[in-house]
């Protein structure tokens, strides 16, 4: 059977025509539907807003993350990493996609087609990677803070973020616990990686207090949210015990007035959300 | 204790042992059944729903193993087809079967070892884990993060081989 190479590029395209390389093809063709919230549930203006700032937090440490993958200082650290990336994302996506539910929009939606002043996050994720210890300090604070959020969320009233709490909650154990045998290693190790990893702990601790913050959107969300002052105590012993195996302080340094809950951030967002944005902005509905 | 049914009802049934065939993507020694990813089987007259629940929050296997499953039942002659997931319960390493384990070490994956259930702390204690090719116990951990999500990578220092451990979960 002889086939003309414009035809048999013909169907290697299937009917999408040459103008068109990328096709209309969704990403919401995946139909992800009620599977990653596990019920399909509606949420309330309210609920979206604080799914939003959990998936935000998750999404952006994910993206950055992500940059490590073939950049890690070895071939295992790479994959913890990328492991890592992958976990959050797959929060991200539940709780994003949760949070859309409430005004009709994707995950996709969310992630791609929001601008900073939209964004939730806190100002922890947005810090640089900068070195392999700075990298896992960010990590070993975000995952004690998560460790304690997710665990508390279990008790939620909400079904849908209980679930997602139900899967994240395990995983972020590892990555607690992958990050925290790093800072043991590097303060033990050699004077030059104590003195690192001490530094990049301190640059850091600024943007802690933020995750702890209360405010009336908590209040209004009793027994569905939980109330980040209340993770203060679990994530300081955790804290501690490691801190003081690694023969370390914890940081006495000013909170740095970090307002991400409520769409103000740093520069660095805006570098991150364009390096993350651009594809889908420039070629919509792009897919491979 | 988490022991995913087999409908009894014979239409539902049916459409769990076609669905039960699928291969997991990354370990294709396992089926869905064997990991306990296979959650549960509805059929009636109009379309059948199968429900499969993921294993870790990021592992893109899921989207793969929902088209399998429709592609399947679709071949058996079910035109109607729809396959949700579902975050809960957790799936746990517990889900997987004895017939899951034991398949996984005869592949060269050590098989989860103890149960998940009870587990607690911010840090784990590592037990041993048996090499899959000599069952020493003489084995370390190299890293705790391998090729996916589910596996760690070890090596025996009996045998002196590299081999992957599917983690407690």
């Amino acid at each position: 059977m002889s086939t003309e190479p414009a035809a048999a590029a013909a169907d290697l395209l299937g009917d999408v025509s040459v103008d068109d390389l990328h096709g209309d093809v969704s990403v919401d063709d995946l139909e992800l539907a009620d599977e990653l919230t596990g019920s399909g549930e509606v949420a309330t203006p309210d609920v979206a807003e604080y799914a939003l700032r959990l998936g935000d937090d998750s999404l952006i440490l994910s993206q950055q993350l992500g940059w490590w993958v073939s950049r890690g200082p070895e071939l295992e650290e790479d994959l913890a990493l990328s492991n890592i990336a992958l976990d959050v994302l797959g929060h991200a996506r539940s709780l994003l996609r949760y949070a859309g539910s409430a005004t009709g929009r994707s995950e996709d939606d969310l992630a791609f087609w929001r601008d900073e002043p939209e964004f939730r996050n806190c100002w922890l994720v947005e810090q640089p990677n900068g070195h392999y210890g700075d990298t896992i300090a960010r990590q070993f604070i975000f995952s004690a803070y998560q460790a304690e959020l997710y665990r508390q969320l279990l008790s939620s009233t909400d079904a849908t973020l209980r679930a997602i709490a139900g899967k994240a909650e395990r995983e972020v154990r590892y990555h607690l616990d992958h990050s925290a045998q790093w800072i043991l290693r590097l303060a033990l190790g050699t004077e030059e990686s104590r003195e690192r990893i001490t530094v990049s702990l301190r640059d850091l601790w600024p943007y802690v207090d933020e995750l702890f913050a209360d405010d009336p959107l908590i209040d209004r969300l009793s027994g569905i949210a939980v109330r980040p002052s209340d993770l203060r105590a679990g994530f300081d012993d955790t804290v501690r015990t490691v801190l003081s195996e690694a023969e370390l302080e914890v940081p006495q340094v000013q909170p740095a007035l970090a307002r991400g809950r409520h769409g103000m951030h740093s520069t660095r967002l805006g570098y991150i959300l364009a390096e993350m944005q651009w594809l889908p902005r420039r070629h919509p509905g792009a897919s491979w | 204790m988490v022991t995913p049914l087999r409908p009894a009802e014979p239409a539902a049934a049916r459409v769990w042992d076609i669905a039960a065939q699928v291969p997991d993507p990354e370990v294709p020694v396992l089926t869905i059944e064997d990991l306990g990813v296979l959650r549960s089987v509805v059929a009636t007259d109009a379309e059948v729903r199968v429900v499969l629940t993921p294993t870790y929050s990021g592992c893109p296997a899921i989207d793969q193993m929902r088209d399998d499953v429709a592609a399947r039942l679709h071949e058996a002659g079910y035109p109607q087809v729809r396959v949700d997931t579902t975050l809960s319960p957790a799936w746990t390493t517990d889900w997987m079967s004895d017939a899951g384990k034991r398949k996984l070490e005869a592949y060269g994956i050590a098989p989860p070892d103890f149960r998940a259930a009870g587990r607690q702390g911010p840090i784990t204690v590592a037990l041993a884990v048996k090499c899959p090719r000599c069952h020493s116990t003489r084995t370390r951990e190299i890293a705790r993060f391998g090729s996916t999500s589910c596996k760690a990578l070890y090596e025996c220092q009996e045998c002196l081989e590299p081999f992957d451990y599917f983690k407690v979960h």
